[in-house]
């Protein structure tokens, strides 16, 4: 195994004392983290048989092809990423938190090889996996990202995990949700969709956390940590486009993709604290894409568009709160 | 068009709101705290919370305000707060909050919101001001 030089262990630990909470943020994330915790084994993937069986055997192993990259992002965050990020907590129960995000994304990695195990044969599955440590692009990829884990900078660990975990997951994401939208790999998709609901709570708490670290920062160094993220995203996000035609070009769906890619590059700036990058013009995923992400997305809900028109007040929910009731 | 809303120590929805230029109000942070009291017609703005099974969607702080009804009287309509990485949740404080008092929901915005939604929002909330003005007379 490689050493990590300069990854430190925390100097000093006291018993943790979830009764004194610093910040409500590692308490309210804990339970949404501990509330959305789920296994492979709960997803009936092996109802996906018939469907895998009417992908094309170029469609078969470009699924095959985005699960082992995806594999190996997880895999990275849990083993390395939000491992790197315990000793730069800065109080015990963002610790806590981090070793919980650490074990998901274990899940995560081993959930793709459950997907393998229902659909394909393990000369196939072995053969992807030597595509992993083979392409380029992907290779490129994990090279850049855990070069700054290795780093001495705990502010720039923590962008570099924000923009894997909200940025370099999509161009993966984005087939699986391709599928579900032509009514194929369904039952796989709600375990990315899953995957995907884990990303946006490990996105949004280490980019929290950035920005709270920023707060005791110079003004010199606020501006530094700010060239420093745009230029890692920029880096990263020409990999990701030339992974990404590597992909995809083959089926012509690399322009749907990298909307798709554009439209997470700015909820990944934003997690930092950032602006949106991207302008409007290529941020506009394909609707079937998001309903099939977020199936109320293609709802009408911009009122304010003149629509209005059409407009029909939503369904009656249910109610959950028990002083909810005037 | 005054804009209430309900913003989490992360400080999201604050920051979109911010880049308004119509008026607002935060809620407290803190439930315990006494809630804002509102006598003109405004527009929420709220996140959603969610941890799970029996955990609600609307945040405490934004119950406590609207179980208020002389404040829930003036609700014109919800803008929700979100990501669409949540899926079937994306939003469902905002639905929730429209279907119980009736009103619309207004817009949805992802995360800080982009210069277009505040664009949009800004725009729209003038419209809005300027028919509740013609009702009004």
């Amino acid at each position: 195994m490689e050493t990590l030089e300069n990854l430190t262990l925390a100097s000093h630990v006291d018993a943790i004392n979830w009764n004194r909470v610093i910040d409500p943020v590692d308490d309210d994330v804990w339970d949404r983290l501990t509330g959305n915790f789920w296994l492979p084994e709960k997803v009936p993937l092996s109802n996906d048989i018939p469907s895998w069986a009417t992908l094309t055997e170029e469609e078969k192993t470009l699924t095959m092809r985005v699960f082992t990259g995806l594999t190996l992002l997880d895999t990275i965050q849990g083993t390395v990423g939000a491992i790197s990020l315990i000793p730069d907590a800065v109080t015990p129960h963002e610790e806590a938190v981090m070793t919980n995000i650490a074990f998901m994304e274990s899940v995560h990695a081993k959930s793709y090889s459950s997907i393998f195990s229902t659909l394909c044969s393990t000369k196939e599955i072995d053969e992807a996996f030597r595509w992993s440590r083979e392409n380029t692009y992907l290779q490129s990829k994990a090279d850049i990202i855990l070069s700054y884990y290795r780093g001495d900078d705990p502010l720039k660990r923590k962008v570099a995990s924000t923009l894997l975990e909200s940025f370099l997951f999509y161009s993966g994401f984005y087939l699986p949700m391709y599928w579900s939208a032509h009514a194929k790999l369904t039952n796989t998709a709600d375990l990315i969709r899953l995957i995907i609901r884990d990303e946006a709570v490990h996105g949004y708490y280490i980019g929290y956390k950035y920005q709270k670290g920023l707060e005791s920062q110079s003004e010199e160094r606020k501006q530094e940590l700010k060239d420093y993220t745009m230029n890692l995203m920029f880096e990263l996000y020409e990999n990701e486009v030339a992974y990404t035609h590597d992909l995809y070009d083959s089926v012509g769906l690399a322009e749907d993709c990298k909307m798709f890619l554009h439209y997470n590059a700015n909820k990944a700036l934003m997690n930092l604290g950032y602006e949106a990058m991207f302008p409007k013009e290529v941020t506009e995923v394909n609707p079937a894409i998001l309903a099939a992400l977020s199936p109320n997305s293609d709802e009408n809900h911009d009122f304010f568009s003149g629509s209005g028109s059409s407009y029909v007040i939503g369904k009656a929910e249910n109610t959950e709160d028990d002083d909810w009731d005037f | 068009m005054l804009l209430v809303y309900y913003s989490s120590s992360s400080e999201y929805t604050d920051r979109f709101v911010s880049k308004l230029r119509h008026p607002s109000r935060r809620l407290p942070l803190l439930t315990k705290d006494e809630t804002l009291a509102i006598d003109e017609p405004f527009v929420l703005v709220t996140p959603t919370y969610g941890a799970g099974p029996n955990k609600g969607a609307v945040p405490k702080q934004v119950i406590k305000f609207l179980n208020i009804e002389s404040n829930r009287r003036h609700l014109v309509g919800v803008i929700g707060a979100g990501n669409t990485n949540f899926g079937e949740e994306y939003c469902r404080a905002a639905r929730k909050v429209a279907a119980k008092c009736n009103v619309p929901v207004l817009y949805r915005v992802e995360l800080l919101g982009t210069p277009e939604d505040v664009e949009a929002v800004n725009l729209g909330l003038d419209k809005l001001c300027a028919s509740s003005l013609k009702t009004a007379m």
